[in-house]
């Protein structure tokens, strides 16, 4: 138990409760002071930040510690919340304040006067969110686990909804809110599956049931279909590349580094901790969708032409890549085969914090640069690089660190994901045997394009000529947002060049869940990676790195010694092509279409095409999702349908709601009397 | 790590390093006699380059420094490529940093580097051929993995030290899983390196050009700095091509003595290797950027029934 009594006495959870409530003061203090935006920017959010280094500092220590817990004496006479401090907890807690803190230092300098909700209300709603994800982790009962939910879902609805006198954006926020409700209708059903009738929803008693192969498989797809709604798998993305776009960027980089995580969190606790059974086949189901979820999400996000969009798509490709990991891991643990398991959720974990990084960094530098140009269309967008250095430099790192490349954190992930899936023979089934490795053709596919997408994404926005004058006069990042974007780099570059330290980390979480763990060939090996055995894979990125970087500088020093350093500015050359615009560069369009072509079947193409006969030719190409006109449209049909139908009862007659009254009286007297 | 692995280690850069321009000269001047023409001399790379580093450098008012330090950042990742394959020697103290995973890495770094380069002027050329790069890129990358993939379900490793030692004390016997890999193997070191049926290495026609796009706007040092590293991976991927298909008469920890033997049989190998590859360019024709896609995708299709070959017939 917790005692309130003394600090010196005080536990990882009170000083995670001791944020919670220090963000919903912030939160009221944003209220008070509702559009003095100097305030809220200089003062609630860097003390917001302040906090979330602190929830990661405790986040740290209890990573190793043992299992807290508390019941806090708030919720309903009977329902008490049931608090639980566990390993998994602690890492989710520790990414949510190791990203919260650069976002919200990033935020600090953000917010301007006069873009839709005062800056006071953003300030309650962004911090309520960071709250409410907080406890959502720590809950260990249904009810307040839910209740953080929903408060999660609607501080996002309101923080997407920002800018909510702009109709797409309205749009926006009600896709969202259907989905996360359509979404929390699944885990409400899948929490009521797992109490197995005992009436009792702590989650305890769960982890208590033996629920039977058919109810945990329904539990277990109700789970996948609850959290995958909120993580964006297939086929519940929709609102994802919607609501990205929608709200303020710093917040887009919390919904993308932390609130999918969340999500999967769901997944991880649903799926690993509280029900006893594992079956086959929910780990290859996980792994499928997940691989679809990846594949979709990359070719989507190659096409797109407007900065968010790419990234959002590119999030739903690496959420679809953990899903594959998780899934992998249960397959493995279904099959009692723990050191695999270990190493396939390690993967999975370790390209969740990781991602939580990279992606919050290119989130924040795509609002940067919608401030300093007002554009977030890439075809109007083009060598930033010479006017925002402070933004473009960090987005490179962020680049890499997405595109999947060596030295960075989604280099390890990837690599540990490609480890997991290359040597699995050993499980029972050949069939199985030989669809994993076929799927590490496919992760490596995947990879390449994610590698393509960011060379679009960078090499659009920040480098090349100007595609519009006014980018001439883009101001460079502020103060507050260097800061957020420097804390972010720094985690992308530890966790590329400290796998084995952060992969200690992961550890505690894989012992809690599958009973198995990398520590003990990480530890004796020093800087090298060995997840297995040194003769069968090694990776030090910190060699790496320095050998790459050795050689960058004996190289350059060499060809100045023996040769000469001397250069001249001239105009560019273009195989003597005179009169170079900037509309003469490839459009974003333009480095889409060759996956257009190849992928052309992912994609519902509607093509304009000019006759011979136009005074003024117009070409216009449209993609769209296939399966918005397959499912999502059909759906709302249906819906539609149906609410008619069911409309016709409604008369708004008095005499008829009272003769409805009278008849349901005289049928629950029939059934009371039989 | 012993004093011997690293007198191997530096050997084999040095190797690398002196040995590269000679390959891309040797390929050159069999290309040149098969098609009739009078060859330049093997020794033209290096000529080339001397003159290159010689000459002023002319750079774009606007160039970006990603620009100007992307040459060193390109040539750096090629060389840690060669120093992590085995060429002449397995005892590599910086084998065990990089396996073959990262390996493939090390490339797409160097490949998104010059594609980033080549966007970074703005001309219409450079940000073609950075497409056109990327685009033989997410198809070659993943197909190499898969025939590296292959060598590694045999050896039960990804390390490429291992897989040589494995490969090259196994009995003599075929494997059909490394057959399809080596038809996979040897369509995407064509693409890669810039050969004949997908690109043209003497190419300066607009229209077909990739590699020659890329570096288009590059001048002098920078420039001899990119064709020493495009040398340099041509090295490096004959050299994957010759360790995992051809991995006999390489020294082991072991046994010293072989490192005698080694770099003899590395330039035989190698000098076979060229004349192949140059009669692979004269007798094929180059084919259309989106027959391209085509060409990878059946590389990556032949690797990956190769490892289900290697799955089914359960060898390794």
């Amino acid at each position: 138990m917790n005692s309130f009594t003394h600090p010196a006495t005080w536990v990882h959870l009170d000083w995670v409760l001791l944020v919670v409530a220090g963000w919903l003061l912030i939160g009221l203090l944003g209220v008070a002071a509702l559009r003095r935006l100097r305030l809220v920017a200089i003062v609630l959010f860097p003390a917001g930040a302040f906090l979330s280094v602190l929830l990661m500092a405790v986040a740290l220590s209890a990573a190793f510690a043992a299992p807290e817990t508390a019941v806090l004496p708030l919720g309903l006479p009977q329902l008490p919340f049931h608090l639980r401090l566990d390993s998994l907890s602690a890492f989710f807690l520790l990414l949510i304040g190791a990203v919260s803190a650069g976002v919200s230092a990033f935020a600090a300098g953000y917010f301007r006067h006069g873009e839709g909700t005062p800056p006071g209300l953003i300030c309650l709603e962004y911090h309520l969110f960071l709250a409410s994800i907080a406890m959502l982790v720590m809950a260990d009962d249904a009810y307040v686990f839910m209740v953080m939910w929903e408060t999660m879902a609607l501080a996002s609805f309101f923080l997407v909804m920002a800018n909510h006198r702009i109709p797409e954006i309205r749009q926006a926020g009600y896709l969202y809110m259907l989905v996360a409700h359509v979404g929390a209708l699944g885990i409400l059903l899948c929490f009521g599956l797992l109490q197995a009738n005992t009436g009792d929803y702590t989650f305890a008693n769960m982890r208590a049931q033996q629920l039977t192969p058919f109810w945990g498989s329904v539990a277990f797809v109700l789970a996948v279909f609850g959290f995958g709604a909120k993580a964006g798998l297939l086929p519940l993305h929709a609102w994802l590349p919607e609501a990205h776009p929608a709200a303020p960027s710093p917040f887009s980089a919390l919904m993308s580094g932390v609130m999918l995580k969340i999500a999967l969190y769901g997944i991880l606790r649903v799926s690993f901790d509280l029900l006893q059974t594992r079956i086959w086949w929910w780990g290859v189901l996980l792994m499928l969708v997940g691989l679809a979820t990846a594949l979709f999400g990359v070719v989507f996000s190659t096409v797109q032409v407007e900065m968010k969009r790419l990234l959002a798509y590119s999030s739903i490709e690496n959420i679809g890549l953990m899903c594959a990991g998780m899934g992998l891991s249960l397959l493995f643990s279904a099959y009692e085969m723990h050191a695999l398991s270990a190493l396939a959720l390690t993967a999975a974990l370790y390209h969740m914090i990781s991602h939580a990084f990279f992606k919050s960094l290119l989130f924040c530098s795509t609002g940067a640069v919608m401030h300093a140009t007002g554009e977030r269309s890439l075809g109007r967008l083009g060598g930033l690089i010479r006017y925002m250095p402070w933004v473009a430099w960090p987005t490179l790192v962020g680049v890499l660190a997405c595109a999947g490349l060596p030295p960075f954190g989604g280099f390890v992930a990837e690599w540990l994901l490609l480890q997991s899936f290359l040597f699995t023979t050993g499980l029972p089934s050949s069939f199985l045997d030989m669809l994993v490795p076929v799927m590490a053709a496919l992760i490596a596919l995947i990879a390449a394009l994610s590698g393509y997408t960011m060379v679009k994404y960078f090499g659009v926005v920040f480098l090349g000529q100007p595609r519009e004058e006014k980018l001439s006069k883009a101001r460079d990042a502020g103060a507050w947002e260097r800061l957020g974007m420097m804390w972010l780099v720094t985690g992308c570059l530890l966790l590329g060049l400290l796998p084995n330290q952060t992969i200690a980390l992961i550890e505690p979480v894989t012992r809690l869940l599958v009973h198995g763990g990398l520590t003990q060939t990480v530890n004796d090996s020093g800087w090298l990676l060995v997840p297995v055995h040194i003769d069968r894979a090694s990776y030090a990125p910190a060699i790496f790195l320095l050998v790459v970087l050795a050689s960058f500088g004996l190289s350059f020093l060499l060809v100045r010694r023996l040769y000469h350093g001397r250069l001249r500015r001239v105009p560019p050359w273009d195989c003597g092509h005179p009169w170079q615009t900037a509309r003469m560069q490839d459009t974003a369009e333009g480095l889409g279409q060759p996956i257009r072509r190849i992928f052309d079947s992912f994609f519902r193409i509607t093509r304009q095409l000019p006759t011979a006969f136009d005074a003024q030719p117009h070409y216009q190409v449209t993609l769209e999702d296939p399966l918005w006109y397959a499912l999502y449209l059909p759906l709302a049909r249906w819906v539609q349908r149906i609410s008619d139908i069911v409309g016709l009862l409604q008369q708004g007659r008095i005499a008829v709601y009272l003769m409805y009254s009278f008849a349901t009286l005289v049928v629950v007297l029939l059934l009371v009397k039989r | 790590m012993s004093a011997l692995g690293i007198f191997s280690q530096l050997l084999a850069l040095v190797t690398a390093l002196l040995l590269a321009p000679l390959l891309s000269g040797w390929v050159n001047q069999w290309r040149h006699w098969l098609q009739n023409k009078s060859a330049p001399g093997v020794l033209q790379p290096y000529r080339m380059l001397h003159k290159l580093f010689n000459k002023e450098s002319l750079m774009a008012e606007h160039a970006s420094p990603l620009y100007r330090f992307a040459p060193y950042v390109i040539f750096s990742c090629m060389l840690l490529a060669c120093a992590i394959i085995p060429t002449i020697s397995t005892d590599l103290p910086l084998s065990p940093a990089a396996d073959a995973i990262a390996l493939v890495g090390l490339f797409a770094l160097a490949r998104v580097f010059i594609s980033l380069a080549a966007m970074d002027i703005g001309t219409a050329f450079g940000s073609l051929g950075a497409r056109r790069e990327m685009l033989v890129g997410f198809l070659a990358e993943p197909a190499l993995l898969m025939v590296l993939f292959c060598a590694s379900m045999i050896t039960r490793s990804t390390s490429l030290t291992t897989i040589v030692e494995t490969l090259a004390h196994r009995d003599l016997m075929i494997y059909p899983s490394l057959l399809l890999a080596g038809v996979a193997f040897t369509m995407v070191s064509l693409a890669e390196n810039a050969r004949v049926p997908v690109d043209n290495p003497d190419t300066h026609l607009e229209l077909t050009m990739i590699h020659e796009a890329l570096i288009l706007e590059y001048s002098a040092r920078h420039l001899a700095l990119l064709e020493w590293a495009a040398s340099l991976k041509l090295f490096a991927y004959s050299c994957i091509g010759l360790a995992l298909f051809f991995p006999w008469g390489v020294a082991e920890a072991n046994a010293p003595l072989t490192l005698l033997m080694a770099l003899p049989v590395l330039v035989f190998k190698l000098a076979a290797g060229g004349m192949l590859l140059a009669m692979i360019e004269t007798a094929s024709a180059k084919m259309r950027v989106f027959r391209v896609p085509e060409f990878l995708g059946t590389a990556f299709l032949l690797a990956v029934i190769g490892l289900l070959v290697n799955v089914l017939l359960g060898v390794g």
